[in-house]
């Protein structure tokens, strides 16, 4: 039997008021891939920062044993050093300092006060070579995408002599192909002996690159399932996390009837708002009825997302060209005010980013895209504001202390929820929905689904944006399918499959 | 207990204000408190709350601070002494002249800061030297004074007294009646709510808090009344209070000042318009320091071409005592008043106590730092431990 590497024994960690985490066991194998799941608060994250020292020895009970030897971190440099590496969920990258200087900041090559530049260029563009990154390690990590820079993060880690590599969500912001990348890069540093403890909600990346699952439930330890012995479908994983059997992951929408074309975009072509001569949406047409659920596919970089803010108002782009039509009758907006009177809602697919304001409370986000409903000649109406909060905080059942909890501190599922309350408030009759379920656990997935089908039975039209393609094909009545800018097929739900909508794509990639 | 806690948390700068207070009435052996004395701290930190107050609204748009708000008092007074002083014009006329002056002042530093978005920092150093100039420029590098009477006397009067005798018992009148009317709106706005089935607040707190109002201003008209009675000065700040408090809680344009500053790319996809928010805050801040700057003047009884000097960093300390948040879209009209007049006490107390003016100026650097990372460290607290 391969020796352990790590062992986390009966591990309590309290804050003022809740136990994070209750004699929680992890047993980690040598060269193995570990996946820790459970749903958003589960403690996944609490236990990893209890692992690196974030939180150090001493705030927590329980033992932690790396290696043969028992380990009291005080801090992030003290687990480093035994090789335990973290790459966060948020990339922690300084975006005007070149791969390189990224790679090795606070550990810098040569002597503390004399860097040796030489040195670390030629190390790093190693390292580069090794996770399969052709990029110079002199390149501003600014100018590449977001999947080049979990590969770089990957790359400081080994600059790091990582011996147990851990990723906290590695492929939330990456698309299926960065993402499987990503993860047969994980198989291959397997066979090289790097032991690996990945945390992700996407639970077929987790049957495909796991050897053993440990499930995560408010705060305890359900179960470990290892690959060779136990039944690791996606069924079987949800069961442990939710504890209930989830026979469907998307719900069923009933008696919901497709009525009239309520949003048409003719010929919509948007240019990069930089680099002027850049197409970045080329020649788009799209319909979307009543009480329909339209998807739109397509990798990162498609186009989508800029494609959605360029019909929210022309918030993005420069020369904007096209036609938009809202229920037949053609409308021009120009800023996102005029698009939310036309009855427009975009739900940006970085709620902390672009979404809420984070030291706010929830009652001052729900109500601010459409302050006007509580507010008479720009007074505000104190108690209408504090109703129409609560009455969402019921409605969709968001998890808080009161409408006054600032939304930072809210779990980020929680804050998808007040997002949409938000949009909701402000009664659109076409919702684009950016990436709702990124980065939140399934049981507050489902939940969200179950609003998108309360707001088309409702008559609404949802056009919904997404890299999950499962989500789409489950909830959509029809999906677009975007590549490069342009719209490269349209499919129903009956023949959508995630091998039609991928070969679509790849069909239609100039660079492949 | 845990109520009683989050209490103490919110409120950790009005205790530490009362805290310095009793401590400087002792240390200066009760001189502090004197009416002359409170009427006197009125008298000298009325400017600090307008600029406060002012500088609130550019630092919620995102931690902004605007430093040109000194050279622009100097400016202004400079142009008031030259119009009324030297000119002999209507006094009205002239202050309605130096806040429209003030006013295009703000446009010309909020065009920049809000639709050509150089930073605030960077155009309200600029603003720091040019109106600094301008006004050096206008006073030939002279003091103008003295100003007419009627000017002195609509800042520095008092209400007069229609009863006579040793106390003023209008000032007595008039906080009662304060305290009555109060008291009827927090009664009529609760009976509202109740109507219209609200949530209420429990009665014991609304009680507590009320009783806490009412003492302190009855406290205040007692002390007034046993000087000269309600200064001028204090109907303009309470008024100046009033209206921003009421701004920044109650109204649209208000909200949008939190939410530009909270975040504004969130704020823009909301669809606030972003650059008309900001324009604003620094226009207002510039009307503002205009007003303070025609308060400045009568206090002074002079235009000098180094009036107004480190106003800004008064202004800028009061709000971060205040509990507003560097980084923006956090902070109440309440909280900077206190944080003035937390920095006026201070000011005062060690001035009556004879302190050397240098230890002054070093202590105060010290206590600003103290008083925001005492704010800091509880408030982390009460997230992590």
């Amino acid at each position: 039997m391969p020796s352990l590497i790590l062992e986390m024994k009966n591990i309590t960690k309290r804050f003022p008021g809740v136990k994070a985490l209750d004699n929680v066991n992890l047993q980690v194998e040598e060269g193995e891939i570990h996946a820790l799941v459970g749903e958003n608060g589960a403690g996944k994250s609490t236990l990893m920062k209890v692992l690196s020292g974030i939180y150090p020895y001493g705030s927590y009970e329980g033992r932690i044993i790396y290696q043969g030897e028992e380990c009291k971190f005080n801090e992030i440099n003290d687990s480093e050093k035994k090789g335990i590496v973290i790459i966060h969920q948020e990339l922690a990258l300084v975006p005007y300092m070149t791969i390189g200087e990224n790679m090795f900041l606070g550990n810098e090559q040569g002597a503390k006060y004399r860097i040796d530049w030489e040195e670390t260029y030629r190390k790093a563009d190693q390292l580069l070579n090794t996770v399969g990154l052709r990029e110079s390690s002199k390149t501003l990590v600014k100018d590449i995408g977001v999947g080049k820079q979990q590969l770089v993060e990957i790359a400081k880690a080994l600059a790091k002599n990582v011996k147990l590599l851990i990723l906290d969500e590695p492929t939330a912001s990456l698309n299926e192909a960065e993402s499987k990348k990503l993860l047969d890069l994980l198989l291959q540093f397997k066979k090289e002996g790097l032991t690996s403890i990945i945390i992700s909600h996407k639970l077929n990346e987790i049957s495909y690159v796991a050897d053993k699952i440990t499930i995560i439930r408010d705060g305890s330890t359900i179960e470990t399932l290892d690959k060779s012995k136990d039944d690791i479908s996606e069924e079987r994983i949800i069961n442990g996390m939710v504890g209930r059997k989830m026979t469907d992951r998307f719900p069923k929408r009933e008696n919901v009837t497709i009525g009239e074309v309520s949003l048409e975009v003719r010929d919509w072509t948007v240019y990069h708002p930089l680099y002027a001569e850049r197409k970045v949406v080329d020649h788009v047409s799209l319909r979307v009825h009543k009480g329909e659920v339209v998807g739109i596919a397509g990798l990162m970089g498609a186009g989508r997302t800029e494609l959605a803010l360029s019909i929210f108002g022309k918030n993005y782009g420069l020369n904007i060209s096209g036609k938009l039509f809202i229920n037949g009758d053609e409308v021009k907006l120009n800023n996102a005010r005029q698009a939310i009177e036309k009855g427009i809602a975009y739900i940006s697919e970085d709620r902390k980013e672009n979404g809420l304001i984070l030291s706010n409370p929830i009652r001052v986000n729900t109500t601010l895209a459409k302050m006007g409903k509580v507010s008479n000649r720009n007074i505000i109406d104190t108690n209408a504001e504090i109703m129409a909060a609560n009455s969402f905080v019921e409605k969709l059942q968001t998890k808080c202390t009161s409408i006054e909890q600032e939304v930072g501190n809210l779990s980020g599922g929680n804050q998808q929820k007040v997002l949409i309350s938000k949009w909701m408030f402000a009664d659109p009759e076409i919702m684009i929905l950016d990436e709702p379920t990124r980065g939140i656990d399934v049981g507050a997935k489902y939940e969200i689904y179950c609003i998108i089908n309360q707001l088309v039975a409702e008559g609404k039209s949802i056009l919904l944006i997404s890299s999950e393609l499962p989500e789409l094909i489950g909830m959509c009545d029809r999906i677009y399918i975007m590549n490069e800018g342009r719209m490269v097929g349209e499919v129903s739900r009956e023949e959508a499959t995630q091998e039609v909508i991928m070969g679509q794509i790849l069909k239609t990639s100039k660079g492949a | 207990m845990i109520r009683a806690k989050e209490i103490l948390k919110k409120n950790t700068m009005l205790i530490a204000l009362l805290v310095i207070t009793i401590l400087f009435a002792i240390l200066t052996g009760g001189t502090l408190l004197v009416p002359r004395n409170v009427t006197n701290l009125i008298a000298q930190n009325g400017y600090v709350v307008v600029l406060a107050v002012g500088m609130l609204m550019c630092i919620l748009t995102g931690g902004n601070i605007d430093l040109s708000v000194g050279s622009i008092v100097a400016l202004v007074g400079a142009l008031a002494g030259t119009l009324i002083v030297n000119h002999g014009m209507n006094i009205w006329l002239a202050m309605i002249i130096c806040l429209a002056v003030g006013i295009l002042i703000g446009v010309w530093q909020g065009f920049w800061i809000a639709y050509i978005r150089i930073p605030a920092f960077i155009v309200t150093l600029a603003g720091m030297l040019l109106w600094r100039g301008v006004a050096l420029i206008i006073l030939g590098g002279l003091t103008i004074s003295p100003f007419p009477e009627n000017y002195l006397g609509l800042f520095n009067s008092y209400i007069p007294d229609f009863f006579g005798g040793e106390i003023n018992i209008t000032s007595l009148v008039i906080g009662f009646l304060i305290c009555v009317i109060y008291i009827i709106l927090q009664f009529v706005s609760r009976m509202n709510n109740s109507r219209k089935g609200y949530t209420l607040e429990s009665p014991i707190s609304l009680a507590i808090k009320t009783g806490l109002v009412c003492i302190a201003v009855l406290a205040l008209s007692y002390s007034l009344s046993k000087h000269e009675g309600i200064p001028a000065i204090l109907i303009l700040l309470a008024v100046v209070v009033l209206v921003y408090a009421y701004f920044t809680k109650k109204t649209v344009p208000g909200r949008y000042l939190y939410a530009v500053g909270g975040n504004e790319k969130a704020a823009k996809l909301s669809g606030i318009n972003t650059n008309k928010v900001l324009f604003f805050a620094y226009v207002n801040m510039a009307f503002l320091s205009a007003l303070a700057a025609l308060m400045c003047i009568a206090r002074f009884n002079s235009a000098a071409p180094t009036a107004g000097q480190n106003y800004e960093m008064d202004a800028i300390g009061s709000c971060y005592i205040g509990g507003a948040s560097a980084y923006g879209g956090v902070g109440t009209v309440a909280g900077v008043v206190i944080g003035a007049i937390f920095m006026g006490v201070l000011n005062n107390g060690m001035s009556i106590m004879g302190i050397d003016a240098n230890v002054q100026k070093a202590v105060k650097g010290l206590v600003l730092l103290a008083a925001v990372a005492f704010d800091v460290l509880s408030k982390k607290r009460g997230k992590t431990a």
